[in-house]
């Protein structure tokens, strides 16, 4: 087996004096898509917004235990927090386009880099909405408002914008919770299509869309990592109650 | 819904199963020649060929249920996996068939033999070949269900070959009653005929169902 990009090892989280998270170990695999499962406060979005660092800002957040990447504590005081969300990328619930035209949402992480040459910045964003499979549909409106897109378009230029700083890692949380099934779909579909390039940790609270699109799920319940498994065991025969009860949709 | 990686998934398994039809349809083949020639050495390579059968049919079982496990398919595309699943088991019935009667040639080696009934067995394997290969056809090209109605009236033609053959030994082994031995395994081996043409006939019905979601008796 490959070595694991991400190793998470005995991490707790805790929100003031709330534990979010428990002492959670688990590794992610390159090229690989993984799904985070559990109920609403299971801690499976608080793991996710850790790896990038997203509780920074946020006083009452406190953590322990490490986070490595490639072998180097992003949690270490010489991490740059900037360069860390370049290469872990994060897209989130609701499709959260700049109000700006598609061109410059997709060139926005590359501008802040200070890239200024039209060349790269075009083929950076012909290259970055195919991979987000909405090429087609955009390339003849690259300077209208991204705003005017249906929800499902604006989402993949959402990815579209993470892919164009070339991250190692693409964070997703819950990126279909708020789109039809089509959108849905297209999503799921897109995202498969970038496992050759990219590692994926995707917060789902779709049985469906774990089993159909992730190699490995994780189950947490309240704050707990119940079972880690490849999604075909896990969805075949898990070893937990708990995670047989909930994928089965007995709870949850 | 994945539908690249989901039509993929499914090619493979038509595509395996196909090939299972396939290798049942050489054990049949095989197994009729090796009766009626009495060939002791093909009927044992028929046996042991039948480990492959087995494990094409766990292999397609597995990824049957893994594709219902991760997938979840429903309508047409739920009948196709279940259609695979189904009519795989019906295949590693013929294929146990055709072992049983390779085993009924290795026993009567040194018997004493009925060449017209023989013949009469022979050409009902004949029908039974046809029959399966016209049924592999059929879910090969996605027949519909009336050309899986017209197959499977074929097996009529197999079973009045059963009940001819049946006559024809009897009375035969009247007319020599130390041909009883023989005989009895000539019963046996023309039932084993006439149920592969039942199992042939349980495919078409499976045809039927993936065309139109009704489960049939044909």
């Amino acid at each position: 087996m490959a070595e694991p990009i991400v190793q998470v090892k005995d991490l707790s989280v805790y929100y003031n004096k709330k534990k979010a998270l428990n002492n959670v170990s688990l590794d992610f695999y390159p090229n690989e898509i993984t799904a985070l499962i559990g109920p609403s406060g299971s801690g499976k979005s608080t793991l996710l917004r850790s790896i990038n660092r997203m509780g920074d800002l946020n006083p009452e957040v406190t953590l322990t235990g490490a986070i490595t990447y490639n072998g180097h504590n992003i949690y270490s005081p010489r991490t740059d927090t900037v360069d860390l969300r370049k290469e872990i990328g994060m897209v989130f619930q609701q499709p959260n386009p700049f109000p700006m035209t598609i061109y410059e949402n997709v060139v926005y992480g590359l501008r802040i880099k200070g890239i200024k040459d039209k060349e790269i910045l075009d083929e950076a964003v012909e290259q970055s909405l195919i991979g987000a499979s909405i090429w087609d549909e955009v390339k003849d409106r690259l300077h209208d408002s991204a705003l005017g897109l249906s929800g499902g378009q604006q989402q993949r230029v959402c990815v579209a914008r993470v892919l164009a700083t070339s991250p190692k890692i693409i964070l997703l949380d819950e990126p279909t919770s708020a789109l039809d099934p089509i959108s849905a779909g297209k999503i799921e579909e897109t995202l498969y299509n970038l496992k050759d390039k990219y590692t994926m940790v995707v917060v789902t609270r779709s049985m469906q869309q774990a089993s159909r699109i992730s190699d490995r799920t994780g189950f947490f319940l309240a704050g707990d990592l119940i079972e880690y498994n490849t999604t075909k065991e896990m969805f075949m025969g898990p070893v937990h109650k708990e995670t047989e009860d909930y994928i089965t949709g007995k709870f949850g | 819904m994945l539908r690249s990686q989901f039509e993929e998934e499914l090619d493979k398994l038509h595509n395996q199963f196909y090939a299972m039809g396939n290798e049942v349809l050489g054990q049949i083949n095989k197994t009729v020649r090796a009766f009626i020639t009495h060939d002791r050495q093909l009927a044992k390579e028929i046996i042991e060929a039948d480990a492959k059968i087995n494990e094409f049919e766990l292999k397609l079982e597995q990824k049957s249920l893994e594709i219902i496990a991760l997938q979840q398919p429903v309508s047409a595309d739920l009948r196709a996996v279940i259609t695979v699943l189904k009519a795989t088991s019906d295949l590693e019935r013929m294929g146990d068939h055709a072992v049983s009667i390779a085993e009924a040639t290795i026993r009567m080696k040194g018997e004493v033999r009925i060449p017209t009934v023989e013949e009469e067995i022979n050409k009902m394997g004949r029908q039974v070949r046809q029959l399966v290969e016209a049924v592999l056809d059929l879910y090969l090209h996605k027949g519909d269900s009336d050309q899986a109605y017209d197959i499977a009236a074929k097996d009529e033609l197999i079973n009045q070959y059963f009940d001819q053959i049946r006559e024809l030994a009897t009375e035969e082994i009247k007319k020599a009653p130390d041909s009883i031995v023989t005989g009895r395994d000539y019963f046996q081996v023309i039932s084993y005929l006439e149920r592969i043409g039942d199992y042939a006939k349980n495919i078409c019905e499976w045809v039927v169902y993936l065309n139109t979601g009704k489960i049939t008796e044909l």
